[in-house]
C-alpha cells in the first residue's frame, strides 16, 4: 500500500488515476451489460456478420503483409541512415496516425479514384480499385502504416548498431548484416507492430466508408457492418461490437507477450 | 488543498458546459433528419426573425440515429423524420404525442453532371457497366429504393450500400459511380454538381415527412409553434422550393 508513497508519486493522485480508469473501463462494462447473452452465438453467426468477419480477417491480413513489406524498409532508414529532410519525412510518416480517418479516405479517393490523380493510369492497367477489397485493403494500409513504422524505428534505436557494426568489420555485406542481425534482433519489435498495424486494420471505419463503400462480402467489414446493423437490429451491433472488443484484448496480449520478450 | 480546491473548480467548469442558456431568451432543438437540412435552416431562420428571443438550434442526422439519442436522453424540442417508420419508433416510446406531416419526397436518379454511362431510365440501372450505388436496405433511403425496384420489376446490382442518401450522393458527385438513387429534393440541393434523372415508377415510392412536438420539451407553446409554421404557409413555400412534395 506504501507503493505510492515510494515511488514519489503524491497519494491524490490516485483519485483522478481511479476515475480515468473507470472512465474506460465502464463503457466496456455498459457494453458488455447490454448484449443478449441468448441470442449473441446466433447474433455473432448470422451470414452477414460472418461475410464481415471473414472480410475483416482476409483485408486486415492482407493490409498487415503490406505494412511489413513496406513499413519495415521504412523504419531501418529513418532509423540508421541520415539525410535531409529526414524529421520532416518522420514527422509526415505520422500524419495518418493523428489524421481523421474520413480526411484519409478523402485524400485516397482523389489519389486512387476514378477521378483521382492515378485514375487514368490505372484505368489503362485494367484495374477496378473503386468499390473493390482492393479499396478496402489500401485504406487499412494506409492508416495502419505508422504503427508499423513507429513501432519498428523505436526498436532499431534502442538496439543500437553495435552488433551490426560488428558482423560488418568481419565482412558480413549489408544484406547480409540485415538479414543475419538486424532483422532477428528487432524481431519483437516487428512482432509488436505487425499485431498494432493489424489490429488498426481491423477497426478502420472512416477512410473504408469514404473511399471503398459499403457491400456485403465485399467492401462491408466488421466495423461497417455495426455501424449498419445498429440501425435495425442493434442487439447485434452490441453483439458484434463485443467480438472486436475480444479481438482488442487478444491484440493488447499478444503485443505485451512480444514486448516482454525483448528484454 | 488548493490543488484539491482547483481540481473542484476545473471538474465544475466541465459539468457548466452542459448548459448554455440564458434566462431571457428562448432556444429551441430541433431534431430533423439529414434531407431536410437546407430547408429547414431557412425556416428556421425566418421562425427566428418572427419570434423574438426565439433561438433555433439544429441537429441533423440520420431519422433512426435521431430517434436513438431521443431513446437515451437526449434532450429536444421538435423531431422530423424522413420516413414514417422511424417516427412509429418515436410514437411507440411515447417520445411523442400529436403528428403532423412536412411534405412528402420521391427518388430520383443522380448522375454526374456529364451522365457518362448515358442513363435514362431505372431500367438502364441494371446494366452490368453501370456503376450504381443505392443506400442500404436499413435505412430509410434504401427501403424506398427496394421498393422503387419492386415497383419497376428491375433487379438493381449494386457496387456499394451506403449508411446514407448524403454517402450515396457523395460517390456520384466524385465521380466514382454512374448512379445513384437517391431523392428529388437532394438532386435540387446538388445544384449542377449533379444530374437528374426523374423515373415514372418513383411516382409509387412516396416518403412521407412526419414531424412533431416532442412530449419532454420543456419549450411549450414555442415547439409547437415551430411545428406549425412548418406545415403552414411560409414553411411549405421552404419546403416546395427546396422540392418537396405537397404534405399529404
Amino acid at each position: 500500500m506504501n507503493a505510492a508513497q515510494q515511488s514519489g508519486v503524491p497519494r491524490w493522485m490516485v483519485v483522478p488515476a481511479a476515475l480515468g480508469a473507470a472512465f474506460i473501463v465502464l463503457p466496456l462494462v455498459a457494453l458488455a451489460s447490454r448484449v443478449e447473452w441468448g441470442d449473441f452465438f446466433s447474433l455473432i453467426t448470422s451470414e452477414s456478420s460472418r461475410a464481415a468477419l471473414w472480410l475483416s480477417l482476409r483485408t486486415s491480413a492482407m493490409s498487415t503483409l503490406l505494412c511489413i513489406v513496406l513499413g519495415v524498409p521504412m523504419a531501418l532508414v529513418l532509423a540508421r541512415m541520415s539525410f535531409r529532410g529526414q524529421s520532416v519525412l518522420r514527422s509526415i510518416v505520422l500524419l495518418p496516425l493523428v489524421l481523421p480517418p474520413v480526411v484519409g479516405g478523402i485524400a485516397l479517393l482523389y489519389t486512387f479514384g476514378r477521378q483521382g490523380l492515378l485514375g487514368e493510369t490505372i484505368d489503362v492497367l485494367g484495374l477496378q480499385i473503386a468499390f473493390s477489397t482492393t479499396a478496402v485493403v489500401i485504406a487499412q494500409t494506409f492508416v495502419a502504416l505508422p504503427f508499423m513504422v513507429v513501432s519498428l524505428e523505436g526498436t532499431l534505436r534502442t538496439a543500437g548498431e553495435r552488433y551490426e557494426v560488428v558482423a560488418a568489420t568481419l565482412g558480413a555485406r549489408p544484406t547480409t548484416v540485415l538479414r543475419r542481425v538486424t532483422l532477428p534482433l528487432v524481431l519483437p519489435g516487428l512482432a509488436a507492430g505487425a499485431v498494432l498495424s493489424f489490429a488498426r486494420a481491423l477497426g478502420e471505419f472512416g477512410a473504408t466508408i469514404t473511399f471503398a463503400g459499403s457491400l456485403e462480402g465485399v467492401t462491408r467489414t466488421l466495423p461497417l457492418e455495426i455501424y449498419l446493423q445498429r440501425e435495425s437490429d442493434p442487439d447485434a451491433a452490441v453483439a458484434l461490437s463485443l467480438v472486436l472488443v475480444v479481438v482488442a484484448v487478444l491484440v493488447i496480449g499478444l503485443v505485451r507477450g512480444s514486448r516482454s520478450n525483448a528484454l | 488543498m488548493r490543488r484539491l480546491a482547483a481540481l473542484a473548480l476545473l471538474l465544475t467548469a466541465v459539468a457548466a458546459c452542459g448548459t448554455d442558456e440564458t434566462p431571457n431568451t428562448s432556444t429551441i432543438t430541433v431534431f430533423a433528419a439529414a434531407s431536410l437540412k437546407g430547408a429547414f435552416t431557412e425556416i428556421g431562420e425566418k421562425f427566428e426573425a418572427e419570434h423574438e428571443g426565439v433561438t433555433v438550434r439544429f441537429n441533423f442526422g440520420g431519422s433512426a440515429d435521431l430517434v436513438a439519442q431521443l431513446q437515451q436522453g437526449a434532450q429536444a424540442d421538435v423531431l422530423a423524420t424522413a420516413d414514417e417508420a422511424t417516427m412509429t419508433k418515436a410514437t411507440d416510446d411515447g417520445l411523442v404525442e400529436a403528428l403532423a406531416y412536412l411534405g412528402t419526397n420521391t427518388l430520383e436518379i443522380a448522375t454526374p453532371p456529364a451522365n457518362p454511362a448515358n442513363v435514362d431510365s431505372i431500367d438502364d440501372l441494371t446494366s452490368p457497366d453501370v456503376k450504381v450505388v443505392v443506400c442500404a436496405p436499413e435505412v430509410p433511403c434504401g427501403a424506398a429504393a427496394a421498393r422503387a425496384e419492386q415497383a419497376a420489376g428491375v433487379d438493381i446490382s449494386p457496387v456499394s450500400e451506403e449508411q446514407s442518401v448524403t454517402d450515396v450522393l457523395g460517390k456520384v458527385i466524385s465521380g466514382e459511380a454512374d448512379a445513384g438513387l437517391v431523392y428529388a429534393t437532394d438532386v435540387k440541393a446538388a445544384g449542377d454538381k449533379v444530374h437528374g434523372v426523374p423515373f415514372p415508377e418513383a411516382a409509387t415510392v412516396v416518403n412521407k415527412y412526419p414531424l412533431a412536438a416532442l412530449a419532454r420539451s420543456t419549450h411549450e407553446p414555442v415547439s409547437q409553434e415551430f411545428v406549425d409554421f412548418v406545415t403552414g404557409p411560409e414553411g411549405q413555400a421552404v419546403l416546395g422550393a427546396a422540392g418537396f412534395g405537397k404534405r399529404p
